[in-house]
């Protein structure tokens, strides 16, 4: 469904060059999710984003259904490919209703026709029901902005779904409503999925297979399935996964040997 | 058992609107001696008002009551300006979220450091400098000298945070509260800051609030936890007890986090019982 063939990220020329993503590669089959882990400056988010034109592809191929996307790209491919962002306080406009943020899309692709019909049943995909659909977004929490911001994705029945840190922002109880939601989703609707987080337990949570990220790179390909059996390779992995579970006293000895 | 450091009753923090009164913090009680204590809630629980109204920071229209509130014999709530002054920042100290918030963008960090110590205790300059270099290496700064002479939007978030616990403990505080101390961090950046806050804690000897929404986190690296709800606590429970937790709120929590471990699917959600809130 997606392939990322050596792609390349670079901003700035000369002494201000930064090379946010070098050379990473990875493929997603047709209804997988696939994560992409690492921390902050790590180019995680950069893949999403040149993937689907916010930040230039200056090297190698993204390509959509076999097919190379051309920049700017077009609305065939935004109709295949939709983002849902990691901020729901800020991607929603704080002046347009719920109506008017989902029928938005619906307008910039012309089908506005049915749109009522269409909004509505958006809005029940997500768990939200009919008394949502004119209210304004500071009348909604955390969790029911993000709620409308995956039925904003959704409505033009999208094929893939890239999903920046759709959690992070929110608290754990909410977090678990919407990552069942989203496993929901892809089940129903057959959704390919790449997830963005610094989270292992979460990308592990909803992805099969991940991609571990550091400074632009690609560490390790590994599979939910061994970072859960602990079987990763990798000596970054496995301090993530270490860091994952928690602070322990006990890696701090050698610290204190030290400093006594 | 020897006299708290902190001994908070029935501390309650109103916000007076034109649209009512929101009770913020609804009567909240503990005792801290020197210890690591966790106080952790999800958002607009009122825990961070807590640790703010301990200091006397809460924003106006707020409004502090409580039966009892009194930092080592002396009572926060009828102290002077002028003793809040000497305690903020001298005897209690807070570290915040983001550094690049909380700290001063054009002052070089050793200046911060050397206005935090000569605004508490009489220095010169020259001793003021070796004791925020002292510092600086206390909280594992590679160059100190160069650190110094930095401005904070030189350094990095996990690098922002040492110097502000640097700048916190430069007058050898009582007690620390710490406002979810890493959640601006990345997860390996934020375990190094926390073994630098666990080692100067516990080798100084101080008292510690550690407000956090990271349940896992807290229960990791405190001695005792508040569970806060709405306001109230809900529950309290020693750290490595936590697994034993009672309230269905507390186990709500930690059911409802997705782990390496084990694969549940749905992951179980938090059913909001409103008799919790009462």
């Amino acid at each position: 469904m997606l392939d990322i063939q050596n792609l390349q990220v670079v901003y700035g020329t000369g002494r201000l060059r930064v090379d946010a993503v070098k050379d990473v590669s990875f493929h997603v089959e047709q209804g997988a999710a696939y994560g992409l882990v690492g921390e902050s400056g790590s180019g995680k988010s950069t893949v999403l984003r040149a993937i689907c034109g916010l930040a230039p592809v200056s090297g190698g191929r993204v390509l959509v259904d076999g097919k190379e996307v051309t920049t700017p790209r077009t609305k065939a491919f935004y109709r295949t490919v939709q983002m849902v962002f990691q901020d729901p306080y800020a991607s929603l406009h704080p002046r347009h209703t719920v109506d008017r943020t989902l029928s938005e899309p619906l307008a910039i692709h012309g089908e506005k026709n049915d749109a009522e019909t269409r909004i509505l049943q958006a809005l029940r995909e997500v768990g939200l029901g009919p008394s949502f659909r004119f209210r304004y977004p500071h009348q909604l929490s955390g969790g029911q902005r993000q709620r409308i911001a995956i039925a904003r994705a959704l409505i033009l029945r999208p094929k893939v779904l890239l999903l920046d840190e759709p959690t992070s922002a929110l608290d754990a109880s909410v977090q678990a409503e919407i990552l069942n939601l989203l496993d929901d989703l892809r089940r129903k609707l057959g959704l390919t999925y790449i997830l963005v987080s610094h989270d292992l337990a979460v990308v592990a949570h909803l992805c099969e297979r991940l991609l571990v990220m550091r400074h632009g790179e690609a560490v390790e390909e590994t599979t939910a399935e061994a970072l859960r059996s602990g079987a990763a390779s990798n000596e970054y992995t496995q301090s993530l996964i270490q860091a994952s579970q928690g602070y322990s006293r006990a890696s701090k000895q050698p610290a204190t040997a030290l400093a006594g | 058992m020897t006299k708290p450091l902190l001994d908070v009753e029935d501390l309650r923090v109103r916000f007076h609107l034109r649209t009512g009164t929101v009770e913020a913090v609804r009567g909240v009680s503990f005792q801290l001696g020197r210890e690591r204590l966790g106080i952790v809630g999800e958002s607009g629980s009122g825990k961070s008002q807590t640790g703010r109204a301990i200091l006397g920071l809460t924003p106006p229209p707020g409004e502090v009551t409580a039966k009892r509130l009194a930092f080592d014999g002396i009572d926060l709530l009828t102290a002077s300006n002028r003793t809040l002054r000497t305690l903020r920042g001298g005897r209690i100290s807070m570290v915040m979220q983001d550094p690049k918030y909380s700290l001063n963008p054009v002052m070089t960090i050793g200046e911060q450091i050397i206005e935090a110590y000569q605004a508490h205790a009489k220095a010169g300059r020259n001793e003021a400098r070796d004791k925020a270099l002292a510092m600086l290496e206390a909280v594992k700064m590679r160059d100190p000298g160069r650190v110094f002479a930095l401005y904070p939007h030189e350094v990095s978030g996990g690098m922002g945070q040492r110097a502000m616990i640097a700048m916190m403990l430069v007058t050898d505080p009582d007690l620390l509260i710490a406002d979810e101390p890493t959640s601006a961090l990345d997860v390996t950046v934020s375990m190094e800051v926390l073994r630098i806050l666990d080692e100067l804690v516990t080798e100084r000897g101080m008292g510690l609030i550690f407000i956090s929404h990271d349940l896992k986190l807290v229960s990791s690296f405190c001695d005792r936890v508040l569970v806060m709800y709405a306001g109230r606590v809900v529950e309290e429970l020693e750290a490595k007890n936590l697994r034993e937790a009672q309230h269905p709120y507390t186990q709500g929590l930690m059911r409802c986090l997705p782990t390496l471990v084990d694969d549940v699917r749905p992951l179980p959600t938090l059913n909001r019982d409103p008799a919790w809130a009462l």
